[in-house]
């Protein structure tokens, strides 16, 4: 074993307690910074995707109509204008599989598909309920939310002239699957369509009002033949939505809205999470830090007169700082590993605690690979950055001084 | 005369910084090859300072110290650890051993803080030498585990575990009772012999200065008397 391996390693065994000590306060601290890591994030990862299951992550469409002044100002003069809202047509994308093509070609674009996104009623005997109707090719919808894994009854099959509804709507309409309903579009088309599957998305507002069809249904309830008012998209990274979309928007000249932007409250809280999680985090650290630096000061000058020995006896003061690195490097490691196994085992007995009716954990935790590996490399570093001052004073230590002084 | 192993030219040490106590006052002296010299003096004449600046533990304020050819004037701390670890060995009055190792590993430590890695050889040399001293049967134990003369001894075999050409001794028999006094130097006279290794020992015990083969005195910072002992 190399000479500074060999003596900081017995000196750690030779100092049980302190050891000991400073291992529990490691291990406690790391615990602490991979339980409430494992927690925040398993809380932010269900809430992005729930988010997520009901949203694609960059949606495209044609710019509102800007209202336009009557009358133009000029000069330095002011006139009165009179401005007036536009109204908002329902308008398909000008060359929508030109323009879907072309946003296939954005960086990070994983899956496009074409939907028509209008208004309408459902219409079941008595029974009159606002609906979002979206028209979809099944096969290239399937990428962006996957319905199909959401049903609850029947198929996401809407070849022809069938639908899917959300499970909150089927239930106030009292329809299942088979069953036969009107749709009245903002349009004025209307069309008697059979229910063929009911699905539930897991949010209030899709599960309540939304109705699938296919592109071509969805074309003629809107009269907009061959047309598609929306292109949703899914991206490779989540947060990389908002990047995504502004390359759109440079590139078609059309609106495109991220998850992100459309969400921006909830990753607003998000953040805010986070940052109270780094600051714990920051804190913790701080403070396994300053133990791992005072148990080791003690240490230093507790065998001075060892290390003048060493001196003394031919040791130079580069492997003398070296064997307090490898002390606080192996505090960290040691402390960090137990702390790794506390801190999983305390996340994993937290989810298994709190379970929801459905027995699907109320807090699910994130537990992966690179959180253990990040604490771990924390630790470890942060072990080794605390252990210089300390073993910087013990390879300064004057060999003629300890020898004099006994 | 065989070639000077350590010269000594005009050596003064000075203590303190505004109250200066002047401990060596322009020390000569020069030690061949093979020599067992003693070194005495009273109390505070400057032995152990003298002895720490011959170990290149400390530095003179002025004159220079010339070991094994290498004047030591302008070498930097890593050089002199470099130095000392090869050509120099200690024993110290109070054992300085260090009690988290066992015998074998205190022999072993200075070979393996020297060059990193322990070998085959370190530890049958370290082991040959702890035979030598008489503590064939004590390798595994800890130094807190053996009486002081034992310690001693062990400190010795740690000494003389670089082949070193010169040894320090600084009162090494004096914590110890005449019968295990008499082992230690014993040992020291003979690794004296049977080697060559240059020894200089400080002692207060007349017994033990006189069984060397020369005696330098100082008072007061300065060489009184340097003579030959009655041995040679
Ligand atoms: N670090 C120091 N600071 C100030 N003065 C010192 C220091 N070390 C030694 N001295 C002084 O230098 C002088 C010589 O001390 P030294 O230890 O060399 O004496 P010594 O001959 O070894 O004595 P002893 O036989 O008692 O061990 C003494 O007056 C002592 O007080
Ligand atoms: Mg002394």
């Amino acid at each position: 074993m190399p000479f500074e391996w060999f003596v900081a390693l017995r000196y750690l065994r030779e100092e049980k307690a302190q050891t000991a000590l400073i291992l529990a306060a490691v291990s406690v601290g790391v615990s602490v910074i991979v339980f409430l890591s494992a927690l925040i994030n398993g809380l932010q990862v269900s809430l992005i995707d729930r988010t997520l299951g009901s949203q694609p992550h960059v949606t495209v469409h044609v710019p509102r109509e800007v209202p336009r002044p009557l009358v133009y100002a000029v000069g330095d003069r002011a006139i009165a204008r009179d401005v007036q809202a536009a109204s908002q047509r329902l308008r398909s994308i000008d060359q929508w599989p030109a323009v879907m093509a072309e946003v296939e070609r954005v960086p990070g674009v994983t899956a496009v598909s074409p939907m028509i996104l209008g208004a309408g009623f459902a219409v079941r005997s008595d029974a009159k309920e606002p609906v979002m109707v979206r028209g979809v090719d099944p096969e290239r919808y399937g990428a962006i939310i996957d319905v199909q894994r959401r049903m609850v009854a029947g198929r996401f099959d809407v070849s022809g002239g069938d639908v899917a509804i959300g499970s909150t709507l089927a239930s106030d309409l009292g329809v299942g699957v088979g069953d036969k309903i009107r749709v009245v579009t903002t349009e004025g088309v209307e069309d008697v369509v059979t229910v063929a599957g009911v699905f539930t998305l897991g949010t209030e507002g899709a599960d309540r009002t939304w109705l699938f069809t296919s592109l071509r249904h969805a074309q003629s309830l809107y009269a907009l033949p061959g047309g598609a008012t929306t292109l949703e998209l899914k991206v490779a990274d989540v947060f990389d939505a908002e990047r995504a979309a502004g390359d759109v928007r440079d590139r078609t000249g059309l609106d495109a809205d991220s998850w992100m932007k459309l969400n921006a409250e909830l990753l607003a809280g998000l953040d805010a999470q986070s940052s109270s999680k780094w600051m714990i985090q920051f804190f913790v650290v701080v403070a396994v830090a300053l133990g791992i630096a005072s148990v080791l000061v003690v240490s230093v000058v507790q065998k001075s007169r060892e290390i003048g020995i060493l001196r003394a006896v031919g040791t130079s003061p580069q492997r003398v700082l070296r064997v307090f690195l490898i002390q606080g490097g192996v505090l960290g490691l040691a402390g960090s590993l137990v702390g790794s196994g506390l801190g999983g085992l305390f996340a994993k007995l937290f989810e298994g605690l709190a379970r929801g009716a459905d027995g699907a954990p109320r807090f699910p935790v994130q537990l992966d690979g690179a959180l253990f590996l990040t604490a771990t490399g924390i630790a470890t570093g942060v072990g080794l950055l605390a252990a210089v001052i300390p073993a910087r004073r013990a390879a300064r230590l004057d060999p003629a001084t300890v020898i004099r002084n006994g | 005369m065989a070639e000077a192993l350590l010269v000594v030219e005009g050596v003064v040490k000075e203590y303190g910084e505004r109250v200066r106590t002047r401990a060596l006052a322009g020390v000569d002296l020069a030690l061949d090859k093979g020599e067992l010299a003693a070194l005495i003096g009273p109390s505070g004449s400057g032995k152990s300072t003298l002895l720490n600046i011959i170990g290149l533990l400390d530095r003179p304020t002025s004159g220079r110290v010339v070991l094994a050819g290498t004047d030591t004037t302008g070498l930097d701390e890593r050089a002199l650890t470099a130095l000392r670890a090869r050509t120099l060995g200690f024993v110290f009055q109070f054992h300085y051993l260090l009690p988290a190792f066992t015998a074998l590993e205190n022999v072993m430590l200075p070979a393996w803080g020297d060059v990193g890695l322990p070998s085959r050889a370190m530890r049958e040399q370290a082991q040959e030498l702890l035979r030598a001293v008489g503590l064939g049967d004590r390798m595994g134990y800890r130094t807190t585990d053996l009486s002081g003369g034992q310690q001693q001894r062990v400190a010795i075999a740690r000494a003389l575990s670089r082949r070193p050409a010169l040894v320090l001794a600084d009162e090494p028999t004096g914590n110890l009772d005449t019968a295990s006094a008499d082992e230690v130097f014993g040992l020291m006279r003979r690794f004296n012999r049977e080697s060559g290794t240059t020894f200089l020992v400080v002692t207060h015990d007349p017994r033990i200065a006189d069984r060397c083969d020369r005696i330098v005195e100082i008072v007061d910072g300065r060489v009184r008397s340097d003579r030959r002992g009655p041995s040679r």
